[in-house]
This record gives C-alpha cells, structure tokens and sequence, in this order.
C-alpha cells in the first residue's frame, strides 16, 4: 500500500448548473492528522459527503487504500474502514449513549440473525464483548459516566464526544471530523487536540475540517484550502500560513 | 493489492440487492415502464379497430369517471404539495359533499320527476355553493384540530391521525345515514345524442364541463391571485416563504378549504350523475384519485387533473375489456409501478424519496 | 460441574434474579400476562361451564400475534405499513390450499394435505417471501408512499384471492380444512372431559387445544422478538428509525435492514393465518379487508409502538373493545334505555332506528376517534417503551433541530 491513504483525484459536484466543488486533488498521508479549511460556504463539506458517499461526486475518483471507492454509497464506505462525524451532530438522540456506540460497531459485527434471535451463546458472547468494547470507547473519550444517558441529554461538548466514540467502533483506518471543535471553550479545545493525538497513536489518520486556526496550526502535519469550491493551497501548516491566495481568500483583497 | 481501479465489490447479499434496487429503478425501470405504455396503448388501438362503437362508448365513460377523480386528486396533490401529508379524509369529505347535498336539495322541493328547468337549476347552483363552502369548512377544521398540532411530530403521527380522521367522517356518515346506498335524485336531464353507436348524454358533457370550469379557475386562482402565490411558495419552502411574511397556518388553511370545495362538488356531481351514494364511496374513490395525483406527478395541478382522466380512461376499459373485479388491482398495480418506476410521475416535480 | 451449571440449580441466585425481576416493569407485566394467560381457562370453565370464552381468546390471541408481528414492522423499524392482512391472508391460504380439499376441486385436480406443523413454517416463509418482494421496490420510498403502497397490497391481495375463485373457491371460501393432529394429548375437567390421553388426538371443536397453541406461539414470538429488538439487528432498526443518514454512515445497510423488519413482521402475520386456517376451519377473503389491517395497527398504537407488553395490552383492550364491548353494546344499550324508562330510543322514530342499531354502527367512529385522540393527546400509547416516552414528550420543543 502506498503511504497515502486517501487520494482525491478531480473530484467535482454539481448541482444541476451549482458547481459546489471544482476539480478537486489531494492525497492524505497515512497516520497523519490532515485539515481541509476554508471560508464558509467552501464545499468542504460537501467534499467529505463526496467521500463517504452520501454524494456521488459528477466527476473525478476517490481511492482509499488503493481501492476505488467513488460512489460507493455510505454503508459500503464505513464497511471499508473511513468513519466520519457530521457538522451538526447526528446522533441517535433516543438511544442511550452506549448504545450509539455499539451501533457503531455494527458493521463489525458477525452474528447472524438467527444467533441473535435464539440467543445461542456466541450471540450471548458477543454482545458481552460488544458492550465492553462500547464502554471502552467511552472511557477513551471520556464520558464513561453517562453511559445509561439518553444522547439527547448529554452536554454538547459530550455529544460532540460521543460522535467520535461511536465513529471510532467502526473500526476506521480514517477518521473523518466535520468542525469537531465548533462551539468549543478553550479549555475543551485543548482536550479535543489531547483525544485527536490518542487517535493518531492508535494508528488511525484524521482528516478533519475546521474553523479554528489555533486548533488547524497546532495539530495538523498538511492542510489542503479550499474556496468557493476550488483547492487554492496545499501544504505545511507554515506554508499555508503564509500563503497569499489563503490570505486573500480569509480577509479579502482588501487586507 | 493493485492500483486504484477495483471498486469496492458488494460482497454481501445485501449489498447486491441494493445494487439491484437502483438499477431496477433507474434506467431500466424507466424503459420497462415505458414499454408497459406502450403495449397497453397498442391494445387499446386493436381493441378500438374491432369494435369502435363499444370503444369509444367506453371512452366516454371513462372520461367522465375521470373528471370526477380529478377532482378529488386535485385536493390531495395541493395538500401533499403544501405540507407533505396524504389526507386519508379527502376521499371521505368528497363523499360528505353528496350527503350534505342530498337533505339540501330536498329542502328545495325538487324533485325526480320534474322537468328540468329554472327551479332545477337554481336550486342546483344554491346547492353546489352550499355544499362547497360546509365541505370547505369541514375540512379546515380537520386540519386545524387533527393536523395542525401535529405538523413538527415525527412523519408516522399525522399519517396515523389522517387514517384516524378518515375512520371518523366515515363513521358519522354511517351513524347519520346507515351502510345502505342512498338514493341521489336524477335532476339532469336525460336527453343525449348519439353519434353512429355512441350516445353522449347531457349529463356526460355536464360532468366534463364543470370538472373544466373548475379545474381552470384554480389554476387561474393559484397562478394569478396573492394566495395562490402564497401557496406556491408555502408548498417550495417554507421556512423562506414564512420570512417573506407569509402567514403559514392562513395558507394551509386556505389550501384545505380550496381543495375540500372540489372534492364537495365533485361528491355532488357524482351523486346526481350515478344516481347512488354509500358511506364508504369515498374510501374507494379517494384511493384511486390519489393513484391519479401520483401518476399525474404529486404536487402538480395540472398533473392531478391529467393523472385523473387517464385513470378514469384506464379503469372504465379495465371493467369493460376484462372485469370490473379485477379493476382495483389494474389501478394498485398502476400506483405501486409508479412509485416504484417513476416516482415523479408523468408531470411531477416532487420526488416521494427520501 | 462448571460455575455455570450450578448456578441453575441454587435457590440463592433464583431468589436474586426473582427480586431484581420484580423490579422491573416489563418482566412484571410478562409475568402478570403469562399467569393469567395460563390461569384463566380453568376459572372461565369453572366460571360459567362452558369453554366458549376459551375459543373467545383463543381468537384474541390470533391478534396478539398479528400485533406483535406488525409492531415489528412499525413500532421498531418506523415503517408503516397498512396492509398487514395481506401476509394475514397469504398464511390462511397458503394453509387451506396445502391442507384441504380444494386442491382437488382445482385445476389441479389433485388435493393436497400436509401436516398442520409443517405448515406452520410453510406459510410464515411465504408470508415473509411476499414481504421481501413487495419491500424490496418500495422501501426506499418515504413514509407516506409506504405507507399508501402497503395500503394498495392490502387491497389487491384479498381481491386476487377472490377472483381467483377457480383455485381459492372465490366469495364462498374454502372450507373443511383439515385440523392439525398431535401424537398425544393430555385431556381434563377444564375442557368438561375425563382426565385422560388421547393418542393421537386430533384437533376438533374444543377450543382448548387451539388456546394452549396459540399460548405457545405468543410465548415463542414474544421471546424472538425481545431477543431480537435487543441484538445487532434491533439496534440498527432504531437507529435507522432514528436518523438514516447517520445509521448508513455507521455502515449499516439501510435497504437490507428495512427489508429484514418488513419480512419478519410479515412472517408473524403468515404465522396467524396459519393458525387461523387450522381454528376456523375456513378461509375467505373477507377475513383479511382494510378493517383487519387498521384494527392491528389500532392495537399498536394504542398499546404503545416499539414495546412488546405495550401491543400485547393494546391487542387485548381493542379486542375486547372490538368483539365484546361493542358487540354487546347494541343489547346492553338497549336493556340500559328500557331501564331507565327510555323506550322511545329504543324505538325507530324516521332516520333514528333505534338506540341498538345506532350504537351498532359506532365502530368506524371509534376506531377513528381512538387513533386521533391517541396521537393528539397520548402517541405514546398505553405503555410506552422508555424510548417512545422520552420521543414524544420532546417532539413539540422548539429546540435546536438536530437532525
């Protein structure tokens, strides 16, 4: 396998005549932590939907692993190993926290139907791995105590939390964060930096949008910028820094 | 492992009928459609060469079926477009216009046996215009308390409460009037022409005419006036109509009594053209005539009115050329290959997926 | 012997697990239904000497099973199908065709008699195999079209039995079904017969072997379905139900899943026909119309969607609404006006025919009046799953769509 683990090859969606993204190309390395930002409105979004393919990009290739995923739908995306969390929080708000997390590891799971409903005991012992599993990543995000909590009743610093927990039992090789750290303070902001470094250690790579260039600078090794629809940089946090375009396309011609 | 070029293969047999659900429904299912139409029309022309006379008889009939099934799928396809909610009552309020018409009409004096003429009609028009502002009336009073304060609870409840509120106008109709079908007075008159074999009766052009008079003043109405603009722009999006100062719960309102004031003069129009009415006609009717909005394309006025001549077409050569039992299942058949083959139908612009 | 094994045997652990289950809500009703369930023969025959009431629920039962199956399909997963008698009548078919002779008075010209309890499973595959190709087009439609092409299926299904009358014996049914037999029998005074067996024993007109039957099958299916709702595949369902986008994005196969709840719902609904075939001992088209369809979906939702006790409740109060309450209305209305020094309602007085046959008339409206009020006031149900109660009770919150 190459050391990219993603590659997004002239990726473009249109919307009837809305070209929400143009020509789209970068690689993310594996094991690394990779920003996609932008002024809102970008397509950022819009690229993370082209990906896990709950759009199916107009043009261009998505490869994960040296395999062709474009226009996989989500279910097949997920089962190939990228999990995501959504800008807006989509949790299962009637369902207990751990219970968002062992769906998660539905796609990993391998009792079949009729071991479910006769409750043989390699049902029985699954659910028991399954449920400790879901507890774990609980622990690991942090918010063991509210198991038994409906998810609509968590803060939302532990909502966004458990977003990645229950992302995480997919079992990805990518992780794919949508504005992880929207409406943070900073105290949370600095967790969320402390949970993206355990995630790397665990070998898994993130590839994440956000607003925050705090946040973007301290953690990512390469950002790609993305405006009205077109990647304008790409690069070392330094590189993009300085980058007028990226300048430009933040404060305007005027700055 | 190679470079990019194997897409991820479904490997489960789930995978495989998801991949087999959208092929059947796009380009395929498309095609399969398109050929059934295609078949069906060449029948029909060979049945039409055999026997013309029976052929176009029929056309007449199904015609005038159609025109009041317009009528009613009118009502659906504004509600559906408006607020996304099939109103399971709309077939049972088209029914109640008949009922309501029937104690009206007697109150007029009039009477079978008479001679058509000016007491027929004015009792007539007074009539229609009764029938249509109570029917009207009703209607908006079901959806103020059965659907209104439902509108943000999750998609399974005001389906449930619609079913519910079907169940309750059939069950007055019942308990005021009993199961047994009534008798709707013939006031039209009877005379016809007949044109080689076809006879077209007054009655039958009365049907079309009216079902045309209608159907032109709501399109008139939604496309030229400031609430049919209001409910245009209720049914595009409403959250941006609602800022643009649009009182939402007025608009929905309106959108229901206008719809109910078709169904109601339909339900009159069908009693005095069939001559019988029952509590449960509507339960029947309503289901075809939304099969006819759906096939029209939901949402479309213009779709609704066409999606309703061509049912009434389809199920009057059903009953004829094969059998009046096997009708239902013909126009079933039709809605499920609709929705399944061509969700948007023959005009439409809403897509019933997700 | 392993831990494991003694752990079965030891009075401590029993009582434990006896103190932490009376705790809890949903096995106290279980427990309370079971007793009862299994009681109530003998009273009822000692009662009032006959096991009529014993065929009466024996018939309760048959919904009880519809219900549950149906909830299945509603309550978990969030489809709504209308047409659920559809499968019901796919069972019953299914059954009278393989088990009688109608076969022979066919075109087939040859009669066909399987056993009762291979059928049993015969008719649930079909139920569930006609489940899965009515899905399999349409579950990708939004709620409402379900809704409405279920609602077609409803319909078309009875009437191709109907017309079929070559095969199906049309409006006049098929009769003289064959009865399941049994190697054994335990016979008693609860059935007003010597305490003896019987072998073998072949079902006839005693209610109480069909009762202890369809006991068994409620107990089997309530046992399933809880297994089920608390594995993988229930979890997806509710999440599914919840947010699809995301479910799909977890890697669940939306399709697929949906496909699994409406063929196992649909399964439990071939399951009763079967039984019902067998109990009645006919079957005709007019067993399985729209008022089957709305009557189970009634039971659900008045019970409580997506909790199992709740549509067993549900099932039993509109059954007993149903087929006692208002079938005794007319004659208890009647008796009630004539008491009170009434009569002129009992009388026909022009459109007014009489206190006994208005009340006789009041079903639709109830059933409407009950589906209505139920959303309006309480869409949770009698017993509301811990879930549903949290769902609605937030559903007219002006908070921040999440979603």
């Amino acid at each position: 396998m190459s050391d990219n683990i993603l590659r997004v090859s002239g990726v473009t969606k249109r919307f009837g005549g809305l070209v929400a993204v143009d020509n789209i190309t970068f690689d993310v390395p594996a094991g690394e932590v990779f920003a996609l930002i932008g002024p809102n409105g970008a397509g950022k979004t819009t690229l993370f939907n082209c990906i896990t393919g709950i759009y199916k990009p107009t043009l261009g290739t998505v490869t994960f692993r040296d395999k062709n995923l474009t226009g996989s739908p989500p279910h097949l995306t997920a089962k190939a190993g990228i999990a995501r969390t959504f800008q807006n929080i989509r949790l299962f708000e009637y369902m207990t926290a751990l219970d968002n997390v062992m769906v998660g590891e539905h796609v990993r799971m391998k009792a079949k139907i009729w071991d479910a409903v006769l409750k043989t005991p390699f049902a029985r012992r699954e659910e028991a791995m399954v449920t400790e599993k879901a507890m774990e990543l609980l622990r690991f995000v942090g918010i063991e105590r509210h198991a038994e909590k409906f998810a609509r009743n968590l803060a939302y610093g532990q909502q966004r939390r458990l977003e990645i927990a229950r992302a995480l039992a997919t079992e990805p090789k990518l992780l794919l964060l949508d504005e992880p750290a929207a409406g943070f303070t900073p105290q949370e902001k600095v967790e969320l930096m402390g949970l993206v470094r355990k995630i790397i250690e665990l070998g898994i790579t993130v590839f994440l949008i956000e607003h925050d260039m705090k946040v973007v600078m301290q953690i990512s090794q390469r950002i790609a910028v993305l405006d009205h629809g077109e990647k304008i940089a790409e690069g070392s946090p330094t590189e993009v820094r300085n980058n007028p375009r990226v300048i430009e396309a933040y404060l305007g011609k005027s700055a | 492992m190679s470079e990019g070029t194997t897409a991820v293969r479904d490997r489960t047999v789930g995978d495989a009928l998801r991949q087999a659900q959208q092929a059947f429904a796009g380009d395929v299912g498309g095609a399969l459609f398109s050929a059934l139409g295609v078949v069906g029309l060449i029948i029909l022309v060979v049945l039409a060469f055999q026997n013309p006379g029976q052929f176009f008889q029929i056309l007449i009939y199904g015609l005038t079926d159609g025109a009041l099934y317009a009528l009613v799928a009118l009502g659906y396809t504004m509600v559906y477009g408006i607020i996304e909610l099939i109103n399971f009552a709309h077939g049972d309020i088209f029914t109640l216009g008949s009922f309501v018409a029937l104690p009206l009409l007697a109150a007029f004096g009039v009477d079978e046996g008479q001679a058509f003429g000016v007491q027929i009609v004015i009792a007539l028009v007074i009539t229609y215009l009764l029938v249509m502002i109570i029917i009207g009336m009703v209607n908006v009073t079901i959806e103020r308390i059965a659907y209104r304060p439902l509108r943000n609870a999750p998609r399974l409840a005001p389906l449930i409460t619609a079913i519910g509120m079907s169940f309750v106008v059939e069950g007055l109709m019942y308990i005021w009037r009993g199961p047994s079908t009534l008798h709707f007075p013939d006031l039209l008159p009877e005379t016809g022409w007949i044109v080689n074999t076809v006879r077209i009766g007054v009655k039958d052009i009365y049907v079309l005419v009216l079902a045309i008079i209608l159907v032109t003043a709501l399109t008139l109405f939604i496309n030229r006036s400031k609430l049919g603009k209001a409910m245009r722009a209720t049914a595009q999006d409403r959250d941006a109509a609602q800022l643009m100062g649009i009182d939402i719960n007025r608009t929905i309102a309106a959108t229901f009594f206008i719809g109910a004031v078709l169904a109601g003069a339909g339900g009159m129009t069908w009693g005095l053209y069939f001559n019988n009415v029952n509590f449960a006609l509507g339960f029947n009717a309503g289901l075809i005539a939304f099969t006819a909005a759906v096939l029209g394309g939901i949402g479309n006025i213009q779709g609704a009115a066409l999606g309703g001549l061509l049912i009434g077409i389809i199920a009057a050569y059903s009953d004829a050329y094969w059998s009046p039992l096997w009708t239902p299942v013909v126009v079933f058949g039709i809605l499920i290959l609709i929705l399944v083959f061509r969700p948007t139908g023959l005009l439409g612009m809403r897509v019933p997926e997700k | 012997m392993s831990v494991q094994a003694r752990s079965w045997l030891d009075p401590k652990v029993w009582r434990k697990r006896i103190a932490k289950g009376a705790r809890d809500r949903d096995t106290v009703i279980y427990a309370v239904l079971l007793i009862a369930a299994v009681a109530l023969p003998e009273v009822a025959y000692f009662a009032t000497g006959s096991t009529f009431l014993v065929s009466q629920w024996a018939d309760a039962g048959v919904w009880v099973l519809l219900a549950i199956g149906l909830n299945v399909v509603v309550g978990f997963a969030g489809l709504l199908d209308l047409g659920y008698a559809a499968f019901f009548a796919i069972g019953a078919y299914t059954y009278a065709l393989l088990a009688s002779t109608q076969l022979g008075a066919s075109p087939l010209h040859h009669s066909v008699h399987l056993p009762f309890w291979l059928l049993l499973f015969v008719g649930m595959f079909m139920a569930a195999a006609f489940g899965a190709i009515l899905g399999f087009p349409t579950l990708r439609l939004r709620g409402d079209y379900l809704a409405i092409v279920t609602l077609g299926f409803g319909e078309i299904v009875p009437d191709v039995f109907r017309n079929l009358d070559q095969w199906t014996g049309g409006i006049n049914a098929i009769g003289n079904i064959d009865q399941p037999t049994l190697p054994v029998w335990l016979n008693g005074p609860w059935a007003d017969l010597p305490l003896e067996f019987v072998n073998p024993f072949k079902f006839g007109f005693d209610p109480v072997p069909y009762y202890v039957l369809i006991l068994l099958l409620v107990v089997g299916s309530v046992i399933l379905v809880h297994n089920l709702q608390k594995s993988r595949l229930g979890r997806a369902w509710m999440a599914i139900r919840e947010d699809e986008v995301a479910a799909a994005a977890m890697g669940i196969n939306t399709v697929s899943t949906k496909l699994l709840a409406f063929a196992i719902g649909a399964s439990f609904s071939g399951f009763a026909g079967v039984f019902l075939g067998a109990k009645l001992s006919l079957v005709g088209p007019d067993n399985f119309l729209f008022i089957v369809s709305i009557t189970v979906l009634v039971m659900v939702v008045l019970g409580g969607m997506g909790n199992i006790q709740g549509v067993i409740v549900g099932a039993l109060v509109v059954y007993y609404i149903n087929f006692n309450l208002l079938t005794n209305l007319p004659n208890n209305a009647v008796a009630a006006a004539n008491a009170l020094g009434l009569t002129w309602l009992v009388e026909r007085h022009g459109d007014w025919s009489g206190i006994g046959d208005e009340t006789q008339r009041l079903n639709f409206l109830l059933f409407g009046l009950i589906l209505v009020l139920m959303m309006l006031l309480r869409p949770q149900g009698l017993l509301p799953s811990r879930v549903r109660e949290q769902e609605l009770k937030h559903s007219t919150d002006i908070t921040l769509e999440v979603k």
